[in-house]
This record gives structure tokens, C-alpha cells and sequence, in this order.
């Protein structure tokens, strides 16, 4: 029985699709409307994510499936809301607001249609999110790429459009792979929704097992380089570095959703009770502990505040490959906190380092090229006064900031980075409850290059604090807005939360990393999925 | 036919690979094109060859499945056109911007020194 409530499922990709559509409609002048509308859409998929949060995690978990069209399963194409794709949805949402509210200040000015491009690519994530069906998953990825590639040029400039330009490349090459492997897979199981997918893997013999994992495999390439994993990832720090800090708060979450897949799908096709258990593990371990190592001495490396984010996003992309590759029930959960605790420092990071940067030079000066073109210097100037008042105290406020950033990054305590990197490490050598269990091999490993990470990350972001507040060249104050500064602080205080609660937020993640870990509820909630009673419905005789 | 499709193919492919890996922005969005013709080939054929076979049942008819070919490779290779063709166009855009903007057509956005 489908009562109306369950149609909360496709809310989070209607009404940003919904608004986004509307606001084309409108003049970009129109400009406190477009903030209004986009910013009460993204409140709007908070709360309906914190409802379908909440839902999911009542009565010891439950797994809802809607049948889009309203055909039997498996033929529909469905959209499932599990523990995890809940959890992505309200990490989606709570990423989203933040992010617009910074753009109020005077990024939105700097393109045209940033609030409609903003709230597609919203779709597309919730969407990929959302879907249980692997070719769905390729059009809502086209979605999030699309309205990605539109606010990656955003603000122009030559920096930007080069890096634009090798982002896109990049990304259209990795979704022809995509296809490629879901052509392949289709071409021996004759289905494309997951669930049926994974009862269809398992009574393939011979030949047609190799022609299915030669096609996860390539799939899982194409996952890998928007997961931005060694060594499809030199175009990531240039991009994430060049793209307006908004949109570059937003991309935080897009290396997850490569994350995210990997994760969903290789549990669900090759978990422990599948027939070819554990197909790519070691290839998906390996390949992120180069990502962790290659991050790492990017991090080193990094001059400009703006590529050392670029390479944090490559370290927590890295840590969290590894940990899917680890494939074991606690770690994964570890990973599912470092994932919202990464994800949630790095976009107010990078919204932080724009704001810290502005006195200094060249991204300031690329801004002010960008309004330049537009036309639109002199009315900058006089409407940021109008929007807000400019915070005091404004170095010790950043300052402030950066070096929470800092800590939450190179995973010290008192902060959320450490619980989680605790908890990854505390399932590793405790595999079966404390002091039970063999210690894998590669528990070694995987912590030693954690815990270097880490190190390199604190020196990083030591060198580049003193840079920035001990021994500015300038010493010219940046002017930071109200508006620019609280949603930093508003992401930032989220993590604060998440260290507070971290409890009840890890029991969460441990029931979801166990779903993950034995996907028989997810298969069967899915293949007895039940149709909606038509309202008319013809009676046979 | 399978050995005539299999040989666009790779002959499509193997092209598409080399020309996305030239330094010019038109031979990158060239090699992008045929890398998708390739591999939309290759996700029709996935439905196997037929010839004489309507992918499409009419309505009340007598079906006998093995008469028609699989619709589903069909769909999704329409759906694949699309998309390709649109994020094309917008690369297009993308690399006159970055011609405008740097007065060459080199993927660096400058000639590499001699």
C-alpha cells in the first residue's frame, strides 16, 4: 500500500528541478529574488532530508522503494532510500545552503544563471543519491556533470576557463567509460536495475561472468575519476583551486559521489555473499593509498592556498577509497564519518580561503577582472555595502577559522576529523570487538598512511597559517562580509555538533555500513517492492 | 555483420583515443565525437544482431519474444545520443571561449615553448 507520504522519496529531485526551471524565467537583475528562492529550496531539502533521515533510521531501519511510472519491479526504475543514501541527501542539503548564502555577497553577480545551474546540479547529486538503477544513474550523473561544467566556468577568466576546459575533457571521456561498462554489463544480465542485478551476477558461469566483471571494471574506472583517484586526478587541484568559492564549497561533495557508487555497488554486486566475492577490493585499496600518498605530497608542495584544498580533497578521497577497499563492517562506518566530517571542513575551506585571499592578490584580482568584463565594478562596491555589515575583528575571526580547518583536516582531537580517524583505526586493529580478531596486513598500512596524512597536513596548513596571519606581505585586513563569514562558521559549528553527538551519529553509520555489508534487505526490499493502487481501478469480473 | 561493426568500431575507437590525446581543442572535441559514435555502436549492439525484427510489441497482439529484438539497448543508446550531442555542443561553446580568451587553440591555453 503506497500511502501519499512515501511520495516524499522524489521530493529532493523535484523541487530543485521544480525552482531551478522557474528561476530561468527570470532576468539575472532580479537578483534578491533568485537568492530568495534558491536559498528557501535549499532550507525546503533540509528539512525533507532530515524527515527521510528520520525515517529510514525508525524501527530498527527501513528501506523505501518508489516505482517510478508505477510498473512492477524489477522492470521500473526505482528510486531506493536506504540509511546511506538518506545520510547523502542531508549532507547534499546542508552543503547546498551554506554555500548559497555565501554567494549572496557577490559571486552570483560574477555569471549569468548561477542560482538555476546551482540547484540542477542539486538534482543531479540528489538523484544519483537516490537511484537504484544503473542507467538512471548515468543520466542523473549527466545532470549533476552538466550543471557542474556551467559552474565551473562561472565568473569566467582565463585561469578558469583553461582549468574548465580539462575538467570537462576529462569528465565527458570517463561517462563514454561509464556507458562502455553499463553496455557490457547489460549485454550478459539483460538488466539494469541493481538489486536484480545483484541475484542475476550470481548465476553467471564462464564466459559471461568474465564479459560482467570486465564490465565493472570499467565502470569502476569512470567512478574513479570523479572520485578524483591516482592517477586520473592531475586535473582536480587546478580545477577545484579555479573554480569560484561557492561552487568550489559545493564540488567538495562531487568526489563523494564517485565514493558513494563504488561503495553502494561493489558491496551490492561483489559483498560477501555474492558469487565473485571481493572483485576489485585490493584494486580499490591500492589505488587509495597512491591518492592518499600523491594528496600528501601535493599537500607539501602546495604554494597557493587554493591547491592545498585541491589536494585535501585528493586525501580524503584517497582515505576513503582505501577504507572502501578494506571492506570490513566497522571501517566502513569510520569511513561514512570521515566522509560528512571531510566533506563538510572542506567546503567551508575553501569558501574560508577566498575570503582570506582577497586582501592578498591574484584571486582578488581575478575577481575583479571577472566584474570587470561584466560591467559591473562600480555597482559591486556600492551594493556589497547595502548587503551586510562587514564583521570586526576580522583577522582573529579567520584566523579562528583556518586553524579549526586546520585541526579538522590533520584529524586532531578535540574535533570531528579525529573521531572519525579514530574510529577507522579503532575497527582496524579490533576487527572483531577490542582485543578479538587477526590483524590484517594492511591494517598496518592503511593506518601508518593515515596517520602521515595527517602530518602532512598539519605542516601544510601550519606553513600556509603563518603565511597568511603572522607574516602577511601587505598586511591589508580583508573586508569580509557578514554574509561571507557565517556560513563558514555555520558549517564549521556543524562539525562541533558531530564531534558533541558523535555517539548517536556513529550508531547510525554502523547500521548503515552493516545494510551495506549484507545487502539481502536492500535486494529484497527492492524485488517485492509493491505497486500503487490505481485510484479508478477496473474491476474483472 | 558482426565482424563489419566490430571493425567501425575499433576503427572509430582507435581514432577517437588518438585524436583526444592531440594538444588543439578542435581535434580534442573531434576525437570526443567519434569516441561516442564508437561506443553508441557498441551499446546497440549490446542488444544483439537482428535483422527483420521490430523492437516494439503491438498492442493486444499474440507476443512470441523471440520474433522481436531487445528494446531496452535502444532506448538507452537514444538517451546516450542525446546527452553526448548536448554536452558536445557545450564544449563547443567552451573552447571558442578559451580561443577568445587566450588567442590559442593549444588545450594549455598557450603554445608549448620550441
Amino acid at each position: 500500500m503506497m500511502s501519499a507520504p512515501s511520495h516524499l522519496i522524489i521530493a529532493p529531485i523535484l523541487i530543485p528541478l521544480l525552482a531551478g526551471a522557474l528561476l530561468l524565467f527570470f532576468e539575472d537583475r532580479e537578483r534578491r529574488l533568485k537568492d530568495a528562492v534558491s536559498i528557501l529550496t535549499s532550507a525546503a531539502l533540509v528539512v525533507v532530508a532530515a524527515v527521510l533521515l528520520f525515517r529510514t533510521g525508525a524501527d530498527g531501519g527501513r528501506i523505501f522503494v518508489y516505482l517510478l511510472g508505477n510498473w512492477p519491479s524489477p522492470i521500473a526504475i526505482n528510486l531506493v532510500l536506504d540509511r546511506l543514501s538518506a545520510m547523502m541527501l542531508l549532507l547534499t542539503a546542508v552543503l547546498a545552503l551554506p554555500a548559497l548564502v555565501f554567494s549572496i555577497a557577490r559571486w552570483q553577480r560574477a555569471g549569468a544563471h548561477f542560482h538555476s545551474l546551482f540547484l540542477f546540479l542539486l538534482v543531479g547529486l540528489n538523484g544519483a543519491f537516490l537511484t537504484g538503477d544503473l542507467f538512471n544513474l548515468f543520466v542523473f550523473f549527466e545532470v549533476l556533470l552538466a550543471a557542474s561544467y556551467g559552474l565551473m566556468l562561472h565568473g569566467s577568466g582565463q585561469l578558469r576557463v583553461r582549468a574548465g576546459m580539462h575538467y570537462i575533457v576529462i569528465n565527458l571521456a570517463a561517462s563514454l567509460l561509464f556507458l562502455i561498462g553499463v553496455a557490457m554489463i547489460y549485454s550478459v544480465t539483460g538488466t539494469l536495475n541493481m538489486a536484480h542485478l545483484a541475484i542475476v551476477l550470481q548465476g553467471l558461469e564462464g564466459e559471461s561472468r568474465f564479459m560482467a566483471e570486465a564490465g565493472a571494471g570499467i565502470l569502476g574506472i569512470a567512478f574513479l575519476v570523479k572520485a578524483g583517484s591516482w592517477p586520473l586526478n592531475f586535473w582536480l587541484p587546478t580545477a577545484y583551486s579555479a573554480a569560484a568559492a561557492p561552487v568550489a564549497a559545493i564540488f567538495a561533495i562531487l568526489t563523494k559521489v564517485g565514493v558513494y557508487v563504488l561503495l553502494r555497488l561493489s558491496l551490492l554486486l561483489f559483498g560477501s555473499e555474492a558469487a565473485s566475492t571481493g572483485f576489485g577490493e585490493q584494486a580499490l585499496f591500492f589505488v587509495g593509498m597512491a591518492t592518499i600518498l600523491f594528496g600528501a605530497i601535493g599537500i607539501l608542495a602546495s604554494q597557493a592556498l587554493g591547491r592545498l584544498a585541491g589536494y585535501s580533497v585528493l586525501v580524503s578521497s584517497g582515505t576513503l577509497l582505501a577504507a572502501v577497499g578494506f571492506a570490513q563492517t566497522g571501517v566502513t562506518a569510520g569511513a561514512l564519518f570521515y566522509l560528512i566530517s571531510s566533506t563538510l571542513t572542506l567546503s567551508a575551506f575553501f569558501m574560508l580561503i577566498e575570503l582570506i585571499a582577497r586582501g592578498q592578490d591574484p584571486a582578488a584580482d581575478v575577481l575583479a577582472v571577472t566584474m570587470e568584463a561584466y560591467g559591473e565594478g562600480e555597482e559591486e562596491e556600492e551594493e556589497a555595502e547595502e548587503v551586510g555589515v562587514t564583521i570586526p575583528e576580522t583577522l582573529a575571526v579567520l584566523g579562528v577559522s583556518f586553524a579549526a580547518c586546520g585541526i579538522l583536516l590533520a584529524g586532531l582531537p578535540p574535533l570531528s576529523g579525529f573521531v572519525a580517524k579514530f574510529a577507522m583505526l579503532t575497527s582496524m586493529f579490533n576487527p572483531d570487538g577490542v582485543g578479538e580478531g587477526v590483524i590484517r596486513h594492511s591494517s598496518w598500512w592503511l593506518a601508518s598512511f593515515l596517520i602521515l596524512s595527517g602530518f602532512a597536513t598539519l605542516i601544510a596548513m601550519t606553513r600556509a597559517g603563518i603565511s597568511a596571519f603572522w607574516a602577511r606581505i601587505d598586511g591589508e585586513v580583508p573586508r569580509v562580509l557578514l554574509v561571507e563569514m557565517a556560513p563558514v562558521a555555520a558549517l564549521l559549528a556543524m562539525t562541533v555538533f558531530l564531534t558533541i553527538g558523535a555517539g548517536p551519529v556513529m550508531r547510525f553509520l554502523e547500521a548503515a555500513a552493516a545494510d551495506l555489508h549484507s545487502p539481502q534487505a536492500y535486494i529484497q526490499s527492492v524485488m517485492e517492492a509493491v505497486q500503487a493502487v490505481p485510484h479508478a481501478r477496473e474491476v474483472l469480473p | 555483420m558482426e565482424l563489419l561493426l566490430s571493425l567501425s568500431m575499433g576503427a572509430l575507437a582507435g581514432s577517437g583515443v588518438w585524436l583526444l590525446l592531440r594538444p588543439r581543442t578542435y581535434q580534442v572535441i573531434m576525437g570526443l565525437a567519434l569516441l561516442s559514435y564508437a561506443v553508441n555502436i557498441f551499446i546497440f549492439s549490446t542488444g544483439r544482431l537482428r535483422v527483420n525484427a521490430p523492437p516494439i510489441v503491438e498492442k493486444g497482439m499474440e507476443v512470441d519474444p523471440a520474433a522481436f529484438t531487445d528494446p531496452v539497448p535502444q532506448a538507452l543508446v537514444l538517451t546516450a545520443i542525446v546527452i553526448s550531442f548536448a554536452t558536445t555542443a557545450l564544449f563547443l561553446v567552451v573552447l571558442l571561449a578559451s580561443r577568445g580568451l587566450t588567442g590559442t587553440d593549444h588545450v594549455d591555453g598557450r603554445e608549448p615553448e620550441k
